[in-house]
């Protein structure tokens, strides 16, 4: 059915071609698309860019990231083994500058001078305000009006950086609406702008994209486990909005089959309420943001608002290889509340002494419920995605902690 | 395939648009047959849609309103049914694929069958994801009627090779809404789409008084008109109608203008 198939057959995400992927969008889109695809597909095997993506990588992201031993959290938890990939501790902090400078060298090479991207949480806009300062390209984020609320700290960030920062007022005003206003700008000017997708979702190539420049995460951890360890973990555990840093995460491993592969996703107040953004859990097939993917709907086919306390997690759709690897059984994904990420938010600064972002702290939760019910002899790797900082005042209002911002 | 591209044989096409239950039921069923009375050639009725990523403000709200009386994908069904009452006007569909898709593709085309509509403009189904709609469409004799924009560029061949009912040719980059500047280049972008089909062209996107009707007529074989309508619509609510078929004339009549020029050229 889509180019996913035909060209990508030695690789993982062809597989979700008849089912999931695909590219719906505006015609206005496509030619800028087929031009986004070759660029890509051109690119990511050439030894310059490979060697550019590297130096920067290295030299300004600060990879690799660490594998840390949470002896703590293991003592406590009494099971498995926890190991943190610490992607928390990349410039930007977090894992979505791995995307970033990848899609931006993209841009670089199709002669492009302005970034424009969505956010959620505000770290893919901090990320793509980043790299676009380093490049010297103008950048414009598009940000949900509810999330330029509730994370002030990262607009100013952004505008810090020289970005300029839309608030978007249509729909409920999160993730998904901040997607659409990009599309829309996107369309408006492709001309001279690239649109650096933050997640591994959209129309075909972006899923793969997005997927390729962050499977860094598990490339690195599969090697810093081995040197530690000399072992294969048991089980890679990450969270999902869209779902970047759990593709990252899985990627190396997913052809391994002894290691069991978790997306945890925000189930809000309960994934069987209305207020939850647990995607694969609740959702059904359909076709929006130019996939196909399983989204939370209902029985018309019109996207549901969703809910979670973390901005980076509240969106109704998931990455098409998601959706796949939930079909296949080859991932599985569960759901956390708000409740239970809050606790994890305390319960990792306590034991860790790590500031963990809220979306991370929905992985951490379920390491907290499953290492107990492993053996010692186990060993789970969970992606911190990201640094809480931007949290530390929603949070503090949360717990009804009155604290002077 | 339907009757579509018959209508544009004789004349220069006029296609108006409206937001189906935009504000409610009994006023869009009275849109509808004064756009028909008005000298439409073509309905085009839209089923809202959540998030309207090809669409402007105008619209978008117009979806909303259509939310806030209830809209489903029956209702609007329900709109055309009772329209097609007071008229036989030749009506499509413009709606995201979302909604076509958890209907169903071939129960949706069935049921368009069964409402006499002619066929479907979905702005984010592009020619390489038009497939699996086609059985279905083929099958009730939906028309498919694709987009190219000024960016299609070497893809037009295959979008205007593979046409049928009309082209709908969008007048400008990005989304929506009224506008008084078009892309530059429309008389060629029409002229290379006649290159390679005979299928008609009409101009949308930004056309909002009857100067650019008559002005994109002279370029096309046909005019679409929507966000001015659905502005319409929303001052003037339950008394659109009137305000709608009035409008609807003089988009006519400065078409027509355009007719006589080229008969006399």
């Amino acid at each position: 059915m889509t180019k996913l198939k035909e060209e990508t057959k030695d690789n993982r995400a062809g597989i979700y071609a008849g089912t999931y992927g695909g590219q719906y969008i505006p015609e206005t889109l496509m030619t800028e698309l087929e031009k986004v695809d070759k660029a890509f597909h051109t690119l990511k095997d050439d030894p310059d860019f490979k060697a550019e993506l590297h130096d920067l990588l290295v030299n300004y992201a600060n990879r690799p990231s660490l594998l840390y031993y949470a002896k703590n959290m293991t003592e406590d938890l009494g099971g498995a083994k926890i190991y943190l990939k610490r992607e928390d501790l990349n410039h930007t902090g977090a894992h979505k500058i791995n995307n970033v400078i990848g899609q931006a060298l993209l841009a670089k090479h199709l002669g492009k001078k302005r970034l424009i991207a969505e956010t959620g949480a505000g770290q893919h806009g901090v990320a793509t305000a980043t790299i676009a300062a380093l490049f010297g390209m103008e950048c414009e984020i598009f940000m949900g009006k509810e999330d330029t609320d509730r994370q002030k700290l990262n607009v100013y960030r952004m505008e810090l950086l020289g970005a300029k920062v839309h608030p978007v007022t249509t729909g409920s005003m999160v993730l998904k609406d901040a997607i659409n206003a990009a599309l829309q700008e996107w369309a408006t000017r492709s001309e001279d702008t690239f649109y650096v997708m933050g997640s591994a979702v959209g129309p075909y190539p972006f899923p793969e994209m997005v997927k390729h420049f962050q499977s860094v995460i598990s490339k690195e951890s599969k090697v810093q486990l081995k040197a530690k360890e000399n072992t294969l973990p048991d089980m890679v555990v990450a969270c999902v909005g869209g779902g970047s840093n759990a593709i990252g995460s899985f990627a190396d491993y997913i052809d391994d089959p002894s290691v069991k592969l978790v997306g945890v996703e925000a189930a809000g107040k309960g994934v069987n309420t209305d207020k939850t953004a647990a995607t694969i859990e609740r959702g059904s097939v359909g076709i929006f943001h130019g996939m196909k993917s399983l989204f939370l709907q209902n029985d018309d086919g019109q996207i549901n608002p969703v809910y979670s306390i973390s901005a980076g997690l509240d969106y109704p759709g998931v990455g098409p290889e998601h959706a796949a690897l939930a079909k296949e059984g080859r991932a599985q994904y569960v759901g956390i509340t708000d409740d239970e990420s809050v606790q994890a938010f305390e319960y990792i600064a306590k034991e860790e002494g790590i500031v963990a972002a809220i979306e991370s702290c929905h992985a951490i939760a379920y390491v907290e419920k499953v290492a107990p019910t492993m053996t010692k002899d186990q060993i789970i790797v969970c992606t911190l995605s990201g640094r809480g900082d931007k949290d530390v005042a929603s949070i503090a209002k949360y717990k009804g902690v009155d604290i002077d911002e | 395939m339907s009757n579509l591209a018959n209508i544009f044989k004789n004349h220069k096409a006029f296609i108006p648009f409206v937001v189906a239950d935009d504000p409610d039921f009994d006023t869009t069923v009275a849109n509808i047959v004064a756009l028909a009375e008005g000298g439409a050639d073509i309905v085009e009725v839209g089923i809202p849609f959540s998030d309207p990523i090809a669409d402007g403000p105008v619209i978008q709200s117009a979806d909303l309103r259509a939310f806030a009386a209830g809209v489903r994908t029956k209702t609007v069904f329900e709109i055309v049914e009772a329209a097609r009452k007071q008229t036989d006007v030749p009506i499509v569909f413009l709606t995201y694929l979302n909604i076509v898709f958890k209907y169903g593709y071939e129960a949706f085309c069935k049921k368009c069958h069964e409402l006499a509509i002619s066929g479907l403009v979905i702005p984010d189904m592009p020619y390489e994801s038009k497939a699996e709609i086609m059985p279905a469409a083929n099958k009730y004799g939906i028309d498919i009627i694709p987009l190219i924009t000024p960016t299609s560029g070497h893809r037009i061949e295959k979008i205007a090779k593979d046409a049928s009912g009309f082209i709908y040719v969008v007048s400008s980059l990005g989304i929506t809404g009224e506008r008084n500047e078009f892309f530059n280049g429309l008389k060629d972008l029409v002229a290379e789409i006649k290159q390679y089909t005979d299928v008609p062209t009409a101009i949308g996107f930004g056309v909002h008084t009857p100067e650019q009707a008559k002005e994109m007529a002279t370029i096309a074989d046909g005019v679409i008109i929507g966000s001015a309508i659905v502005d319409i619509v929303d001052k003037q609510k339950q008394n659109a109608p009137e305000a709608v078929e009035k409008f609807t004339k003089s988009i006519r009549s400065a078409i027509n203008e355009s007719n006589t020029r080229k008969a006399t050229v």
